[in-house]
């Protein structure tokens, strides 16, 4: 177990096209970090590097406080699950988790405890005897994962394992990777493009975006504050609203003057840290989960809108709506006893103590 | 019937006529006809080949009577033909060429295949192509700048020199037939092995060669096909019967001056084709898979 250390790593291609652009992360011993964003973000490419699959072109990988650029995958102490479990398909369950252990001539008896012990933590003891083929999608990934629990490695190194699987075996998946990491406790980098897993799993989250980092920071914090538009509008199912707005000062308190006539006061507690752009045009960004029906709240802030549905989709525990404000889709959360219809003016409450303000010129949270 | 009968005649559904089990019919009797015309013109010569064997000499000679009638089976030809000890020499000689010749190719092929397959390396792409480009330059032609090899290093007229020549002939298509089936073994297996703890040469022999085994018995196959059945090569680089193979030694050798032993050699020629029928037999199916894997993985 160890921590890992990226330094202003750098990944290009020939042709010049830069997959990673000078990144810096540190990963702390025992820490479960998770890498997500779209897909061509560099996320899999950085895990691969660290995994010493891809060469780095610039900057330095430490794992446990040596370098490794120039060490081989073999000799870096780490184990990696593969989004297509990689099982070596000629080989029985037990043989494929002890083939790494095979090959670094641990005595037969350690193998055996070890292959065991992990086959029980991932309750597929019984199926030790078969062929990948004759398993099922969830316990070929249980028995890849249990052959990077084998080997006891510094670092677990996961690149979008639960991708292949159907939507209710990944939740199922999602938690038994979680409880294995409670167990194990080894420093584990997981690679997902799927925002949920991130925020599940992580401690830390990564956010990346075109080759760098976004943010870093626990699943909450990106929620409650992220740094960038990219990320407010990447954290959180359905994504984030964003509504042009202009910011104005209007006797003494600070007013969001959004299309349509719209406005809603922002909150006094808020005041201070947007005065300097009052009078600017900015971004005005709002959960669905902010934007109720109008119902009594004991939130602070209420600010009340109204506005006309153009879609209606009921979920059971709550109803989407979906409007359009000036050209930006809007979407709300409202309660399912909400009698909402489409093309009927529907008065909603915007939460304005979860607002955000992003300078569209910089794409920053202000 | 009455469901469907009853629909067909709903008002507004119109009801299309035509069989799907007709057009199968159909299709069923035209692949019979032509696989069993395909059959009798391929099978027709090796029947001859096992009536005439069967036959006495006087029966062969005589011109009347159907000559695809045995009257008087005999076993005499095959007898005649394993207690000569040429024949023995040529069957000893074509095992001894066929099995260096397999094990030289499937060393090499499965070698380069690997590299080619997997170690992205500076011209690999034009060494494949360069490979399976030497397999399109025929026998009767590379013969010529070949006997000026196996003369230069004085292995005419020996079987050594044809182990040496047989694999220009095998080891490019058993190179190109395992380069595709490497190629269809996903790239995750390798990167899981690397990480596991798996030099190159472990990687190789510990994944790839059990993987891809299917690949390597139709390569072998291969191999031993071509080398078995050589003419060519033969013909032009042995000229005494102790270093001959089967398929030049039967043809030559059982001719005294311009008396052909027509049941001998068809007897001869006869078991000297049953080695491949049997490993065929046993092995089609693995060489079907192994000849069509590049097609159908991913």
């Amino acid at each position: 177990m160890a921590q890992v250390s990226l330094r202003k790593i750098v990944k290009a291609y020939e042709g010049g096209v830069q997959a990673v652009k000078g990144i810096d992360l540190e990963i702390d011993d025992h820490e479960f970090v998770v890498l997500v964003g779209p897909s061509g973000c560099g996320k899999s490419t950085t895990l691969r590097m660290i995994a010493g699959l891809e060469e780095i072109t610039g900057g330095d990988i430490a794992i446990g406080g040596t370098i490794v650029n120039d060490i081989p995958p073999r000799d870096r102490d780490i184990a990696m699950v593969f989004q297509n479990y990689a099982l070596y398909p000629h080989m029985s369950v037990y043989e494929n988790m002890a083939f790494g252990l095979t090959l670094r001539k641990f005595p037969k008896a350690e193998i055996d405890t070890r292959v065991k012990a992990a086959a029980e933590i991932l309750d597929i003891t019984p199926l030790l005897d078969r062929k990948p083929k004759a398993l099922s999608g969830g316990q070929r990934q249980r028995v890849a994962m249990g052959r990077a629990i084998v080997r006891n490695p510094k670092v677990f190194l996961f690149d979008e394992p639960l991708s292949n699987l159907d939507a209710k075996l990944r939740v199922q998946m999602r938690t038994e990777i979680k409880k294995v990491h409670q167990r194990v406790k080894t420093t584990t980098i997981y690679v997902t493009h799927d925002q949920v897993e991130a925020m599940t799993l992580a401690d830390r989250v990564v956010v990346m975006n075109h080759g760098i980092i976004e943010q870093v920071g626990p699943p909450q914090e990106l929620y409650h504050s992220p740094a960038t538009k990219f990320v407010a509008g990447f954290i959180g199912s359905p994504a984030m609203n964003f509504i042009p707005a202009r910011l104005e000062q209007a006797s003494g308190a600070l007013v969001l003057a959004l299309p349509d006539g719209i406005r809603l006061n922002v909150p006094e507690a808020r005041s201070a840290r947007y005065a300097a752009h009052a009078g600017r045009e900015v971004l005005f960004g709002i959960r669905p989960e902010h934007l109720t029906d109008d119902k009594p709240t004991d939130k602070a802030n209420p600010a009340p809108l109204t506005l006309t549905p153009e879609v209606i989709e009921p979920m059971g525990m709550e109803t989407l709506a979906h409007f359009r404000l000036d050209g930006a889709e809007i979407s709300a959360r409202l309660d399912p006893a909400t009698p909402a219809e489409v093309g009927v003016p529907l008065r909603l409450i915007a939460h304005m103590d979860q607002m955000h303000l992003i300078d569209p010129t910089t794409d920053k949270v202000l | 019937m009455s469901a469907t009968a009853a629909n067909r005649d709903l008002p507004g559904i119109y009801h299309k006529a035509g069989s799907l089990r007709a057009e199968r019919r159909w299709a069923m009797w035209t692949a019979y006809a032509s696989l069993i015309v395909a059959a009798v013109i391929f099978m027709a010569p090796p029947f001859y080949m096992l009536v005439t064997s069967l036959k006495t000499s006087g029966e062969i000679a005589g011109m009347a009577g159907n000559p695809w009638i045995v009257r008087e089976p005999t076993l005499e030809n095959y007898w005649a033909i394993i207690e000569n000890p040429l024949f023995r020499g040529f069957m000893l000689n074509s095992i001894i060429i066929t099995a260096c010749v397999v094990a030289v190719t499937m060393v090499i092929s499965i070698l380069a295949a690997f590299a080619l397959a997997r170690m992205r390396f500076w011209g690999s792409q034009m060494l494949a192509t360069g490979v399976f480009l030497t397999y399109l330059v025929p026998d009767t032609l590379l013969f010529i700048p070949l006997y000026q090899i196996v003369g230069g290093l004085g292995l005419l007229n020996s079987i050594w020199g044809l182990v040496l020549v047989y694999p220009t002939l095998t080891v490019p298509f058993c190179t190109w037939i395992m380069i595709g089936y490497f190629a269809s073994i996903p790239k995750e297996l390798d990167e899981a092995a690397l990480i596991d703890g798996a030099t190159w040469p472990q990687m190789l022999l510990k994944i790839f060669i059990p993987v891809a085994l299917p690949g390597i018995i139709a390569a072998t196959i291969f191999a031993f096909t071509v080398s078995w059945a050589a003419f060519v090569y033969p013909t032009a680089f042995v000229t005494t019967p102790d270093q001959m193979p089967l398929t030049i030694g039967v043809v030559s050798q059982l001719v005294r001056a311009d008396t052909f032993a027509w049941g001998q050699i068809m007897a001869g020629a006869l078991m000297a084709a049953l080695p491949p029928v049997i490993i065929y037999a046993f092995l089609m199916d693995y060489y079907i898979a192994g000849l069509t894997a590049g097609a159908t993985k991913g």
